[in-house]
């Protein structure tokens, strides 16, 4: 990887992380427990780097292996984050 | 065909952006939590489109297993067990990150030596390191919250000096992979150390700071995904992971605020071995006690009323009775709120998901600082399952443990009812002063049991 493609990829991480601090400052404390399992679900991202890692020919290597437990493991976080959050957030009701 | 996959995978980063910006008001964060899915779904599918169709095949089975079991747990999890289900999802989103990120070496180590330049081993020793920490801590504070391991603290002669010796290791291993990359045991050092610096640093860790820990692997995991997205050149892994390493960074902040210890305290351990000694020389303190008869009067003759819930009440599942309890006030234009402190529960916010499911309405959840200063005009405060938060010896004892941490001034009442199992102590081990205090009550008892009879008393009354 060249610098300068790893200062562009430094630029998003500098800015995201500031956005996040941000918005995440302003989640009302009533919601810090969705956050969480929210957050869960959105780190399930990685299930894209365990995607491209499955995707290897043949069941000889390690890398394929290890791309395929990634996998299962990301798709756990990402559904069930999902769903629990959905699950919690349904039950937040005003009258 | 690539500039379409990088359009889709930005439009992910924004609506996961969108999605946590729903999150800041109570009304649309269900919406918020499906604009992030949908965001989701973008990303996976514009992957998909890359990959070779022989196999599709295996990658839709790992999804489908992966997608029934997070179902399953999702739908079965009980409200006071999500601790756990977060502890464990951190867990494995680490360890989801370092297995690509092991992927990932092994792959270019294999096909073509020379990706493996210093930018990219660094991303990936930086991957395994956190990932593996995240995923062998996780799995610790699951056990401990679980109860399957003692939450009291593991501690033992000369354990700093091993995680320092332990570092000192993983950075010699850690050069020698930059000396020759094609070495494929160097890696696995890194990965056995990562595992083990995990367990070591979430031992020590007593269970009462558990909230702090879970919130801080929150925020590895995501820090995870960020160094797996600078291996794989990812933009939307780097944007994801930013968003979740800094919510749980805020997280992490407001726990320790609240518990009024530094985050470098916490993460030393042993909390709740010295205090032990500190709380048995104090004097014994005598208490009244109360009969349900009496309480129904008091809630009856009250004109406001202040719940403080804490954990021991959602153990005695006494959240729905509560509610029961509170309707009966409503009827009789009792001013009936709860005051939540920020570690009631055993995660940030855990209180008001368990007040929520027993369909408590969120706006009668009032958060520490806005309901502190009405404490002193308040009738009658019922504090069921909570114990060092209405300490006073918070404010008043420079010697107690707790001293210095914000508390819920719930001595300030004209009268406090305390509902409690037996006179033990709370979970920092500390003598509670305000159950001496001369406008404090005890009602002893299961709290389900008790607050269920002071309700048919109050309907009796009626």
């Amino acid at each position: 990887m060249s610098i300068s493609a790893l200062i562009v990829l430094i630029y998003v991480l500098v800015l995201a992380s500031y956005l996040g601090f941000e918005l995440i400052s302003k989640v009302p404390p009533t919601l810090h427990t969705p956050l969480m399992s929210g957050s869960n679900a959105i780190s399930g991202i990685t299930i894209v780097g365990a995607l491209i890692a499955s995707n290897e020919l043949g069941y000889s290597t390690l890398s394929k292996w290890l791309g395929l437990v990634a996998l299962v493991l990301a798709t756990i976080n990402v559904v069930g984050g999902y769903v629990v959050t959905d699950r919690m957030l349904k039950m937040f009701k005003k009258k | 065909m690539t500039i379409g996959i990088e359009i889709a995978y930005l439009i992910a980063s924004v609506l996961f952006i969108i999605g946590i910006k729903y999150l800041g008001k109570t009304k649309d964060a269900r919406r918020g939590n499906v604009i992030s899915a949908v965001g989701m779904v973008i990303a996976i599918a514009a992957t998909l489109f890359t990959l070779e169709v022989l196999t599709l095949l295996e990658i839709g089975i790992a999804i489908l297993v992966g997608s029934a079991i997070g179902l399953y747990y999702a739908q079965k999890v009980a409200m006071t067990k999500i601790p756990e289900m977060v502890a464990l999802f951190n867990g494995f989103g680490g360890l989801a990150s370092f297995a690509v990120a092991l992927s990932d070496y092994y792959f270019k180590r294999d096909t073509d030596l020379a990706l493996l330049d210093a930018i990219n081993l660094t991303s990936i020793i930086v991957s395994v390191l956190i990932g593996a920490v995240t995923f062998t801590g996780s799995m610790v504070a699951f056990l401990k919250l679980d109860g399957k391991v003692s939450g009291q603290p593991i501690t033992f002669k000369g354990q700093h000096l091993l995680n320092l010796l332990l570092l000192i290791v993983f950075f010699a291993a850690s050069v020698l992979v930059f000396l020759d990359p094609s070495q494929g045991y160097y890696i696995l050092i890194l990965v056995v150390i990562s595992l083990v610096l995990g367990i070591l640093t979430v031992i020590p860790i007593g269970g009462a700071d558990m909230p702090v820990v879970i919130s801080l692997l929150n925020s590895y995991s995501g820090m995870a995904a960020c160094a797996t997205g600078f291996i794989l050149s990812n933009n939307v892994l780097i944007v994801a992971g930013s968003l979740v390493g800094a919510s749980g960074i805020i997280l992490t902040q407001i726990m320790c605020k609240a518990m009024n210890r530094s985050l470098v305290n916490v993460l030393l351990g042993g909390f709740g071995q010295t205090v032990a000694a500190g709380g048995a020389d104090g004097p014994a303190v005598v208490v009244k006690e109360i009969g349900v008869e009496e309480t129904a009067m008091l809630f009856d003759s009250a004109s406001s009323v202040i719940v403080v819930p804490g954990y021991g009440m959602a153990v005695a599942q006494a959240q729905h009775v509560i509610r029961e309890l509170m309707e009966q006030c409503e009827k009789r234009n009792i001013n009936f709120r709860f005051a939540i402190h920020p570690v009631a529960g055993r995660m940030p916010g855990h209180m008001n998901v368990l007040l929520a499911e027993a369909n408590i309405s969120y706006d009668k959840l009032i958060e520490m600082d806005d309901i502190n200063e009405d404490f002193s005009n308040t009738d009658l405060v019922f504090v069921v399952g909570a114990n060092d938060v209405v300490n006073p010896a918070a404010r008043t004892n420079p010697q107690s443990p707790i001293f210095g941490m914000p508390i819920l001034n719930a001595d300030k009442a004209r009268t406090v009812i305390v509902s409690k199992r037996s006179m033990g102590k709370g979970y920092a081990g500390v003598e509670n002063e305000l159950f001496g205090y001369p406008n404090c009550l005890m009602l002893f008892g299961d709290a389900k049991q008790t607050i269920t009879k002071v309700v048919s008393e109050m309907k009796d009354m009626a």
